[in-house]
């Protein structure tokens, strides 16, 4: 004899309060065990991609604030880093340290965010409100620099667009000693509750094989025990020059990937700390007068400068044909740009590998046989963000 | 006139005790959301009135004026009917508290036995209103707090065969009175932990909101319902937490007795302790909920059936056996 029973579909999202963005996920539910995940994706779908194709370089850099706008400055990164390479141009070292304490900044505005809503999927409300309090400074960091919060447009292909203002190193400084007390309040409300631990450890299992298969990167992999961080393994921007460590995980679970994104903040916060401490003076941007903009003083004295500004602000730069390449460490994972140019001022196509995109694809495979209530948790330790998996 | 008289005697009775727990439950909302607001470094409702203590009233007055909408799918009845019925009996079981040994609605000698019934019924508005909704969120969210509640009450009813073994009453008076000496929560404490965490759960409080989780379920059995109807489930369930810790009051912290009989604390009215008492159970359930994440379904009923059951039977038979052995069991 056989046992009929009937699934239920369920419509999870794409205004689920826990959706963490516009997924739209299908579930086929046998109880509240899930016997199926249909994520659906496309909702904020912005076309990002082919309108990068119609801006010369300078103006594609916006368009990577907007990907995972969680952490804007280190989509920058790839894409100029891109630029770069395609230029052969050298960024000058104070742009590079400046660039990796943003990078890391923004690791912690990310993996801060994460690790909270992760509590609150689970059902714990008061570490995120912990959590912004925190992220609200360091945006406002953000704004010190480049004078917007979110959107920061800071990193230019060539180095930054202009120098930190005075006191912003300190202050930064000064977080990073503050900040260890927040994590610690917050691993006291997480790490060893029972019931967080109940709600994480072995949920969401993946083993290092299945994650290489999904083409995992960033914490999701680590969290499986592959140390692999691309700040270590290819640097990028001098970050070999800074000593830190890569924390990995041994279960590929949920809770591991917690403790990865805790213990990563705790080494961001040594990067920033070795490159405030190190930090050479000197100019931010490339003097190659064909990619760096002149000084505002040069401006007012030479007719070549103004005429060389102008052009550069509307025209911009043309970049030699060809193709690249270029992945950074984003905190979600590998997030990669490649760029072909046809030696024009424009890009000819631009393809972005968002970490996020390739992860979602294993819902399915990490929820099967989960229930409900496990849905958010997987989610949340996945570190989705909408802007980035549908470009 | 006789009868006329009656039935004017006990509406004004009634009266008089409902209208403060209506204001309390409005004032214990401000409250729980004050101390999270507190907790979460917020500031919490603090515009309305001094000290925001009038929040509640703004957004009653809010839900008042907010349109009544009923899905297309819904049973109209039974969907109008679940929030009343969840209201009503919510402040229904008020009937049997006894605020002194004088002052009461009603001193019915099964008293308790009413409240365990009355409290139970509460999950029939639940289930209700997932039902009604035609909707699958609040269905699984009214499956979630049927189970969850049924489970929860098999040890709750230990508990209070336990305490009713050391009173040999069903009254709620003499359960008062019997702890003059020494309030049940001291020789009874595991108990009474076990009573504090079920009624978490039987009131839909973290950790165990599971029936409104907004991380899976949106809202739960209140998905659907808006504006008046959903002020009613909301005023029922703080009701409800009020009644819960009213009750542990009543069977564990002494009622109103005050906690040492000498000059300062027996001054202050009976009353007034029994509600301090209530007061400090609530800061506590609104504390965990600032704290605590949720469990997840199963193991809810893990925790409910796998370990509160067995612990809290065990606990009825050393209590019966040491009675009996040493010869205390009440007359």
């Amino acid at each position: 004899m056989t046992k009929q029973t009937k699934t239920m579909n369920l419509n999870f999202g794409p205004q689920h309060p826990a959706a963490h963005g516009v997924l739209r996920l299908i579930l086929e539910l046998d109880g509240e065990v899930v016997e199926r995940a249909d994520p659906h994706i496309g909702l904020l779908h912005r076309g990002t991609e082919k309108l990068i194709e119609t801006k010369t370089y300078t103006q594609a850099i916006p368009y990577f604030d907007r990907l995972d706008y969680v952490a804007p400055m280190n989509q920058e990164h790839a894409f100029a880093l891109a630029v770069e390479k395609l230029l052969k141009i050298d960024v000058p070292r104070r742009a590079q340290y400046i660039r990796v304490i943003f990078c890391e900044i923004g690791r912690i505005l990310s993996h801060l965010l994460n690790v909270t809503t992760q509590a609150l999927d689970v059902g714990a409300l008061t570490p995120s409100l912990w959590g912004f309090e925190e992220r609200e400074k360091l945006m406002v960091f953000y704004e010190r620099v480049s004078g917007s919060r979110l959107h920061a447009n800071y990193f230019r292909p060539g180095g930054v667009h202009i120098d930190m203002p005075t006191g912003l190193a300190e202050d930064i400084d000064k977080f990073c000693d503050d900040f260890p007390k927040v994590i610690n309040n917050l691993e006291d409300l997480l790490t060893d509750n029972r019931i967080f631990k109940q709600r994480n450890v072995d949920i969401g299992k993946v083993s290092l094989k299945e994650a290489l298969d999904f083409g995992f990167s960033g914490v999701m992999l680590r969290g499986s025990g592959r140390p692999w961080d691309l700040r270590k393994s290819q640097p990028y921007d001098g970050y070999e020059r800074f000593d830190f460590d890569i924390p990995v995980g041994k279960n590929g679970d949920c809770y591991d990937r917690y403790l990865c994104r805790i213990e990563e903040m705790k080494e961001s916060l040594k990067i920033i700390k070795q490159a405030i401490r190190e930090i050479p003076s000197g100019p931010v941007m490339t003097s190659n007068p064909r990619v760096g903009p002149p000084k505002r003083s040069e401006m007012k004295q030479s007719m070549e400068s103004l005429i060389n500004h102008f052009k550069l602000y509307t025209e911009g730069y043309h970049v030699p044909a060809g193709e690249i390449y270029v992945p950074v460490e984003a905190p979600k994972g590998e997030f990669g740009v490649y760029l072909i140019s046809d030696g024009s001022n424009k890009p000819y196509r631009c393809k972005i590998r968002a970490p996020g995109f390739a992860h979602l694809q294993s819902m399915d495979y990490l929820i099967k046989g989960h229930m409900l209530a496990d849905v958010p948790a997987v989610l949340g330790s996945m570190d989705i963000v909408f802007g980035e998996v549908d470009r | 006139m006789d009868i006329i008289n009656i039935i004017f005697y006990d509406t004004l009775k009634i009266f008089a005790l409902i209208t403060p727990v209506l204001i309390t439950v409005a004032l214990i909302v401000w409250l729980d959301r004050r101390v999270w607001g507190l907790v979460q470094l917020r500031r919490g409702p603090n515009v309305v009135g001094p000290f925001g203590l009038f929040q509640s009233l703004a957004d009653a007055l809010k839900f008042i004026f907010k349109e009544v909408i009923i899905p297309a799918g819904a049973n109209k009845i039974i969907f109008i009917l679940a929030p009343i019925v969840t209201m009503s009996l919510a402040l229904l079981a008020w009937a049997v508290i006894p605020f002194s040994e004088t002052l009461f609605v009603s001193n019915i000698n099964v008293g308790i036995l009413y409240l365990f019934a009355v409290s139970s019924l509460g999950v029939y508005g639940i289930i209700m209103a997932g039902w009604a909704s035609n909707s699958k969120y609040p269905f699984l969210g009214a499956l979630r707090s049927a189970a969850q509640m049924v489970s929860y009450e098999v040890s709750i009813g230990f508990i209070i065969v336990t305490v009713l073994l050391c009173v040999g009453s069903l009254n709620l008076v003499d359960i008062v009175l019997a702890q003059k000496n020494v309030w049940f929560a001291i020789p009874l404490f595991p108990m009474f932990v076990i009573f504090f965490i079920s009624s978490l759960a039987e009131t839909n409080r973290p950790p165990f909101d599971l029936p409104e989780a907004e991380a899976e379920l949106v809202a739960g059995y209140q998905t659907e319902y808006s504006g008046m109807m959903y002020a009613l489930f909301w005023l029922g369930e703080y009701a409800n937490i009020l009644l819960m810790c009213a009750m542990g009051s009543i069977l564990f912290l002494g009622g109103w007795l005050s906690p040492i009989n000498i000059a300062p604390f027996n001054l202050i009215p009976e009353p007034i302790w029994l509600i301090i008492k209530i007061l400090f159970l609530f800061l506590i359930f609104a504390l965990i909920k600032a704290i605590v994440p949720r469990y997840r379904y199963d193991q809810l009923m893990r925790l409910g059936w796998k370990v509160f059951l067995p612990v809290s039977l065990v606990w009825v038979i050393l209590t019966s056996g040491f009675l009996l052995y040493f010869d205390l069991l009440p007359t």
